[in-house]
């Protein structure tokens, strides 16, 4: 039981160690120094984190919730906030992944961000931003829940932001900011809401309290709760700020998009699944907001230019099935996509991250072709990750997903309807993951590809935005003159190819009918869950549903193959034919500009109005104007008075004072 | 001799220098009609103090001439200034502080 405490604690305490070390040290660490530091902190965090696994597990299965309290907070009449970790099977699985997928992205920045003058302040912020996360997964009440959910929000906004010489990024990391403070409202309301329904901001307590709430309580805290996990996993309508949000360097969009932040709102709703389960109608929500995401933001992928909007739009669809299968009640099945998807992602955004460095920082896909033969390892990795994202047998998003898309069937009902979407998207994945791969790395070299054929890494003569392709400041804050690729750098070679690996084995996990390792795992944080004993898909329904999967990826990349591979012409016959459609899919589906009209531009008026007319009218008018008026119109009153006569005014004090006199002596 | 013999001389002391204070121009005469008018206090306070046989009223008085003295010294200050800097030396040209 303590070894578990202390391993917990340890893990926790280790990012946060780096980020000092770093913060504060950044003159005295040289060279590559803050990047071992950072990265160093990390694999001890992971190992410590495996530790608690192994610790954890030597516990029996009904002691597997261990609350370890480092003190009280606060403690008052009714109110219970302690500095508590809970550590469970759910929680030890979280982080085990976070702090393992976390470290190799870590390595890949060492040498990544090698030309950075922000070096060390970089790695001192992706510490941070693992410790915030840590401290969301690993919190045992909601007091610290909302801390470690505030945190994360604060340190994306600083990674976002990292080069703040551009300013669209600075614009992308205020809009995450923004966008991440709403879902942080929707947490607070929701925590009160559940807060007055039991009492107690303990998790376990709460949830032992679960079926005393008030329905009506239970499902506006559980609808609040889901704004905030909307917010922080990027789902429609919240979702607009996750693709600006690829301003941000590569390794903070592996790192924010792979294991952290976007999946912290799966996470909610699979820690709090006894609210949700008393909640039915905020699960249906959850469920199909979680679907349309993983509908839209497919499309959104199959037309974008942007090699890393394109993976960006990837993780909105993914974390949809995730958040689709937690609201379902297929939690484990969600946890297990998460686990997967940590793999190939960040996988992929290494990868795309290796090639912008190829292209000396343009991100533009049609600017790319033939980089497989420059690449082979970056090109091998892709691949790799695309096939997993695809859902191709045997690598580790087949397994997942394929469970996703069967728990939920296994609903019954409506579910049915969120499955039939979930294949067709699949379909649309491995579609536009090929399409990816098929346009940046065959056919005919780019220039830059030639270039680096030759053995030479091509150079940007004037530095540009690559969204805006105006000139940059080449000052602190912007991304060095250098460029880092997988081929070149060790760092980068090790990360990527156990994450390869990772993407490759990963889903072994639990394979149908062969081995439930992570139902096992999970079991005692689920045990009296119904639909986790429920639910068990038939073996038609987890086969017949893998043949679809598996047929929808290898279909999916086959017409990919033959729209861009073989008959380039068709992509854009098909543009011209759907006109309207790819209009609508290239501006995203208007999301931005729905919200602009909806929310941004009604606050902007009201803006106006309270400046222009509230407060010019009213309180400028009113409250100043009005007194300001009367002691102007008085003092000029006065003021008239005033001649200047010397002797005038010794009249009139002589008058006043005989008047006194003359007043005294008749009253006396 | 009767109290009200002083008081009578203090009175027309007192309005002799109001008058010179609200009809003079200049200031070194408004000025000396301020002494006038506070000796004419001096004048009324020793005259009080003798009635009642205390020493109070002299002292008041002393204060006040010594007040005198430092009034005196400013107002001369003023003026010599405004000699210097060839201000017109006249309180009616003196007006620049009217509202």
């Amino acid at each position: 039981m303590t070894s578990v405490k202390t391993f917990a604690w340890l893990t926790l305490l280790f990012p946060l160690a780096g980020c000092i070390v770093n913060a504060l040290g950044y003159r005295v660490l040289r060279g590559k120094l803050p990047g071992y530091v950072g990265t160093g902190v990390l694999f001890a965090s992971f190992v410590s984190a495996v530790l608690m696994l192994f610790a954890l597990q030597d516990l029996g299965e009904e002691e597997r919730h261990v609350r370890a309290v480092a003190w009280d907070y606060m403690s008052t009449v009714g109110f219970d906030g302690e500095l508590a970790l809970l550590i469970d099977p759910l929680s030890t699985f979280m982080t085990v992944t976070i702090t393992g997928v976390s470290a190799l992205i870590h390595l890949y920045s060492v040498a990544y961000m090698g030309g950075d003058r922000g070096y060390a302040r970089f790695f001192s912020y992706l510490n941070f931003f693992v410790f915030s996360m840590l401290l969301l997964i690993l919190a045992g009440n909601f007091l610290f829940l909302i801390v470690g959910w505030a945190f994360v929000g604060a340190a994306s906004y600083l990674l976002i932001s990292f080069w703040f010489r551009r300013d669209t990024a600075t614009a992308a990391g205020i809009k995450a900011f923004v966008i991440n403070v709403l879902g942080d409202v929707g947490l607070v309301l929701g925590t009160f809401f559940i807060f007055k329904g039991t009492g107690t901001l303990d998790y376990l307590a709460t949830f032992e309290k679960a079926g005393e709430i008030a329905q009506g309580d239970v499902t506006a805290g559980c609808i609040l709760l889901l704004v905030g996990a909307f917010a922080k996993s990027a789902q429609i309508p919240l979702h607009t700020w996750l693709a600006d949000a690829m301003e941000g360097p590569t390794p903070v969009s592996a790192l924010i998009h792979a294991a952290t932040m976007v999946t912290a709102g799966v996470y909610l709703i699979a820690r709090m699944w006894p609210l949700f389960e008393q909640s039915s109608s905020a699960a249906a929500v959850g469920a199909i907001v979680g679907c349309l995401t993983l509908f839209v933001s497919a499309t959104i992928g199959l037309v974008v230019t942007d090699l890393k909007r394109i993976i960006a739009y990837s993780t909105m669809s993914q974390i949809g099935y995730m958040i689709m299968a937690v609201s379902s009640g297929a939690y484990v099945a969600g946890i297990f996509h998460f686990y997967t998807h940590a793999f190939f992602k960040a996988l992929l955004f290494m990868a795309a991250g290796s090639v912008i460095a190829a292209m000396a920082g343009v991100q533009d896909i049609d600017k790319m072709r033939g980089f497989r033969g420059a690449m082979p390892f970056t090109f091998g990795c892709f691949v790799v990750g695309g096939l997993s994202l695809a859902g191709v047998p045997p690598f580790a998003g087949f397994f997942s997903k394929d469970e996703v898309l069967a728990y939920v069937a296994d609903r019954g009902d409506w579910h049915v309807a969120l499955v039939v979407v979930g294949y067709v998207t699949a379909f649309i994945t491995a579609l536009y993951t090929f399409r990816l791969i098929f346009r940046v790395f065959f056919g005919e070299p780019s220039p830059e590809a030639r270039e680096l054929e030759e053995g030479h890494l091509h150079h940007a003569d004037v530095p540009r935005n690559p969204v805006t392709g105006d000139e940059e400041d080449t000052d602190v804050g912007f991304p060095g003159p250098e460029h880092h690729i997988a081929e070149r750098e060790g760092p980068m070679k090790v990360a990527m190819g156990l994450l390869a690996l990772a993407a490759i084995v990963a889903g072994w996990l639990q394979i149908p009918n062969v081995t439930h390792a992570l139902e096992e795992f999970l079991h005692p944080t689920f045990a009296e869950s119904r639909y986790f004993e429920e639910l068990h898909p038939s073996d038609g329904l987890t086969f017949g549903g893998m043949a679809i999967g598996a047929l929808a990826a290898i279909g999916g990349i086959a017409l990919a193959y033959l729209i861009w591979m073989r008959r380039p012409e068709i992509a854009v016959r098909m543009r011209e034919r759907f006109r309207p459609l790819h209009t609508l899919f290239v501006n995203k589906w208007y999301a931005d500009e729905a919200l602009d009209r909806l929310f941004v531009r009604p606050a902007q008026w009201f803006g106006r109005f309270a400046q222009q007319t509230f407060e010019r009218i009213v309180v400028d008018g009113l409250f100043v104007g009005g007194p300001a008026g009367l002691v102007r119109a008085g003092s000029a009153a006065v003021r008239s008075r005033q001649s200047g006569f010397l002797r005038a005014y010794a009249a009139l004090m002589l008058l006043g004072l005989a008047g006194v006199v003359l007043w005294l002596l008749l009253s006396s | 001799m009767s109290i009200a013999w002083y008081l009578a001389v203090s009175a027309l002391i007192f309005a002799i220098g109001a008058g010179g204070v609200m009809v003079k121009r200049n200031p070194l005469v408004i000025l000396l009609c301020l002494e006038l008018m506070l000796n004419a206090a001096n004048l009324a306070l020793i005259a009080f103090s003798r009635m009642h046989g205390t020493d109070d009223g002299q002292v008041f008085a002393l204060i006040v001439m010594v007040v005198a003295a430092c009034e005196v010294t400013v107002g001369l200050g003023i003026i010599v200034a405004m000699y210097r800097r060839r201000v017109p030396v006249d309180v009616d040209e003196l007006r620049e502080l009217q509202g």
